[in-house]
């Protein structure tokens, strides 16, 4: 069983400070959704809204179609994973994970054999009679999934559940999170600062800044096509150019900088003058000749071996720090330090983008 | 030690070290050596002292077997030794000043360390404190003045229509009670509020979202939880109320006896100090046993109340 959930203009203000500003979202049944934004977007307070355990200012939130105003934590079908787990330390695993079992007053043989059997889910047999302390890291998260999964809730809602673990067990739970999910069919909903986290686990993604949701797109637009600035910034890396849009044909736009007049698809709502060119590293060319569109002189600064990729810092004659990533295939010859490259980047693969939308 | 010495230099070192000594030895142990001497001595006029019949025996601890009286709780009739009642009732009221305190303090400790603005917290603590400024004497009389037949209690119930005709506050144990509650209702409050407050907040949230209703998350998350400050703050609480001498001195009516008031007529009355010291040390080792007794019935471990 799994529900949607639509939020409906929802607001939060704590004081004069408003922490969640018109948010509008329907997640399907089914979906696995990511927040994500910087600390103190309004990421945290959307998962607490649909929890429960925070009442939106104004707007509804529905879950499954039902209106959850009046509702508490404890009469809601969502399930929520905490940050650090909140696991109950008193109580051995098998007690943790039928804890929303027994307060529905299920039996002790049942309750045990629903824990077993959760575990095995969670790929943690023999588990059940240990104690919290004895676990690791990455099997409290186990268990903590397991508690949520317990009382068969309709969404599940995660806050950041990976972010204290070490990078390679993280890479695993990414896959393991997304395997549950799959095999349980149940909304997920996941709280994330960290892009690639979202990227790579979520059906689609609502980037976050400031209590406003900027963008809401599977993974690949939110990467390829950000609606503004702040997406383009907050996902990856970019080359940014500060200048005016001129002439546009077939959304191609005129961009006219300082450091030249490049071509560029041009985003919506941006318009006139003072606005930013975004280039990713990977779509920045970088070649000892003089590439046909778009390009710009400069003088390699620095060298960087990344592993799977080289980065290229370079400054352009006219003073500005550019970075291009080439891959390391041998596909590409490396210029050295020092040496005088030419610059380029394919119009369709650069966008000019809006700022973020802060105000209503 | 080593560090004692490094922090403070060897002069200042030794004096704390012998004002340590001097606490210990001089004011603590020695006294209670000589009181645990002397009762197993009979008491005997200065001139036998240390003659033939200053002999050690257990006759001062078996006087509480003496003099029995007729009691019958819930309509069974039974002789029993005088001393051994004052004991038992000593020992059954200090039992419902811990869990009274305990039913008073638990709510308080949950509503400041969870419920109440962090802020505002200084300011509740402050206003609890504030009675304890006043003597414990002066408290004492304070209450047997609000609690008097004519006093401003019955009054105020009376002017509320909550009463229609003065209630006795003073008569058998009650007031005793009230006034022990009011005395050490903090040495609950403060262990139990300590306790709840390293409960991380998180779990009492993760227990609601998993369904469970307030009780059920007080009675599996939270008490759990401060068992040890429960445990650390009903010790306290008993052992304190059990050795109160002023508060059933104060509050006492013509029908209650508090073992140290017992063991205080020993003193102060019949100047026995032999039989004196065996009684306070026979309250003492019961207690003691007692509250054992307890831990171990509740399963409760020394290192959890001595954090």
């Amino acid at each position: 069983m799994s529900a949607g959930i639509d939020l409906e203009n929802v607001c939060c203000d704590f004081g004069s400070f408003r922490a969640v500003d018109h948010a509008n979202v329907s997640i399907q049944p089914g979906e696995f959704f990511s927040f994500l934004g910087p600390s103190g977007c309004g990421k945290t307070t959307i998962l607490r809204m649909i929890s429960g355990f925070i009442d939106p200012t104004q707007g509804s939130i529905r879950i499954g179609g039902k209106d959850m105003r009046g509702q508490r934590p404890n009469q809601r079908p969502t399930a929520l994973i905490f940050q650090n787990l909140a696991l109950f330390p008193l109580m051995p695993i098998w007690e943790n994970i039928s804890f929303g079992l027994e307060v529905r007053g299920v039996g002790k043989a049942e309750r045990r054999a629903k824990a077993e059997e959760l575990l095995k889910l969670v790929d943690l047999p023999g588990a059940a009679d240990k104690m919290v302390s004895q676990l690791s890291g990455g099997q409290k998260q186990r268990v903590a999934i397991a508690r949520a999964l317990a009382v068969e809730p309709q969404v599940m809602l995660l806050d950041e559940p990976l972010s204290a673990l070490d990078l390679k067990l993280r890479q695993h739970m990414r896959a393991e999170l997304r395997a549950i999910q799959k095999r349980t069919g149940v909304t997920f909903i996941y709280i994330t600062h960290d892009q690639g986290e979202a990227l790579a686990m979520s059906d689609r993604v609502g980037v976050m800044s400031h209590g406003r949701i900027q963008q809401i797109a599977n993974p690949r637009d939110i990467y390829n096509n950000p609606v503004n600035g702040f997406v383009a910034s907050f996902v990856g890396e970019n080359n940014i150019f500060t200048g005016d849009v001129g002439a546009t044909a077939d959304g191609i736009a005129a961009f006219s900088t300082p450091h030249g007049t490049f071509r560029a698809r041009l985003g919506e709502k941006a318009t006139g003058k003072g606005v930013k060119l975004y280039v990713r590293p990977e779509h920045t060319l970088i070649s000892p000749a003089q590439p046909a569109e778009n390009a710009i002189h400069g003088r390699v600064e620095e060298v960087s071996f990344e592993g799977n990729f080289i980065a290229i810092h370079a400054v352009t004659d006219s003073g500005m720090k550019m970075t291009a990533e080439l891959r390391n295939d041998g596909s590409s010859a490396i210029p050295e330090v020092g040496a005088q490259v030419w610059m380029g980047f394919d119009a369709t693969r650069a966008a000019i983008l809006p700022d973020a939308e802060t105000k209503g | 030690m080593q560090d004692l010495l490094r922090r403070y230099g060897a002069g200042l070192t030794t004096i704390i070290c012998l004002l340590v000594f001097f606490w210990l030895a001089i004011l603590v142990v020695i006294p209670n050596i000589t009181l645990f001497e002397s009762s197993f001595r009979p008491y005997l006029p200065v001139t036998e002292v240390g003659g033939p019949k200053d002999v050690y025996s257990f006759d001062n601890y078996l006087k509480v077997f003496g003099g029995e009286v007729e009691v019958s709780p819930l309509g069974f009739t039974f002789l029993i030794p005088v001393h051994v009642l004052t004991f038992f009732l000593t020992m059954w009221y200090s039992v419902v000043v811990t869990v009274l305190c305990f039913a008073i303090a638990y709510p308080m400790a949950y509503y400041m360390s969870k419920i109440a603005n962090p802020r505002s917290v200084p300011t509740l603590v402050l206003l609890i404190f504030v009675p304890l400024w006043v003597s414990e004497v002066l408290r004492a009389f304070a209450w047997w003045i609000i609690l008097a037949f004519k006093g401003p209690l019955n009054s105020l119930l009376l002017a509320l229509g909550l009463i229609e005709a003065p209630v006795r506050w003073i008569t058998d144990y009650d007031a005793v009670v009230i006034g022990l509650i009011y005395t050490y209702v903090l040495f609950m409050l403060f262990p139990v509020y300590n306790a709840i407050s390293s409960l991380d907040t998180n779990q009492i949230e993760a227990a609601e979202d998993l369904g469970a209703p307030w009780w059920k998350i007080h009675w599996r998350i939270v008490l759990p939880h401060a068992k040890p400050g429960v445990a650390s703050g009903s010790v306290m609480v008993f052992m304190l109320s059990a050795g109160s001498l002023l508060v059933p001195s104060i509050l006492g009516s013509t029908t209650s006896q508090w073992f140290t008031q017992t063991i205080n007529q020993w003193f102060n009355d019949a100047l026995d100090w032999n039989t004196a010291s065996a009684y306070a040390f026979l309250l003492l080792f019961l207690c003691t046993v007692f509250v054992a007794l307890a831990m171990w019935a509740f399963k409760v471990k020394l290192s959890d109340i001595a954090k």
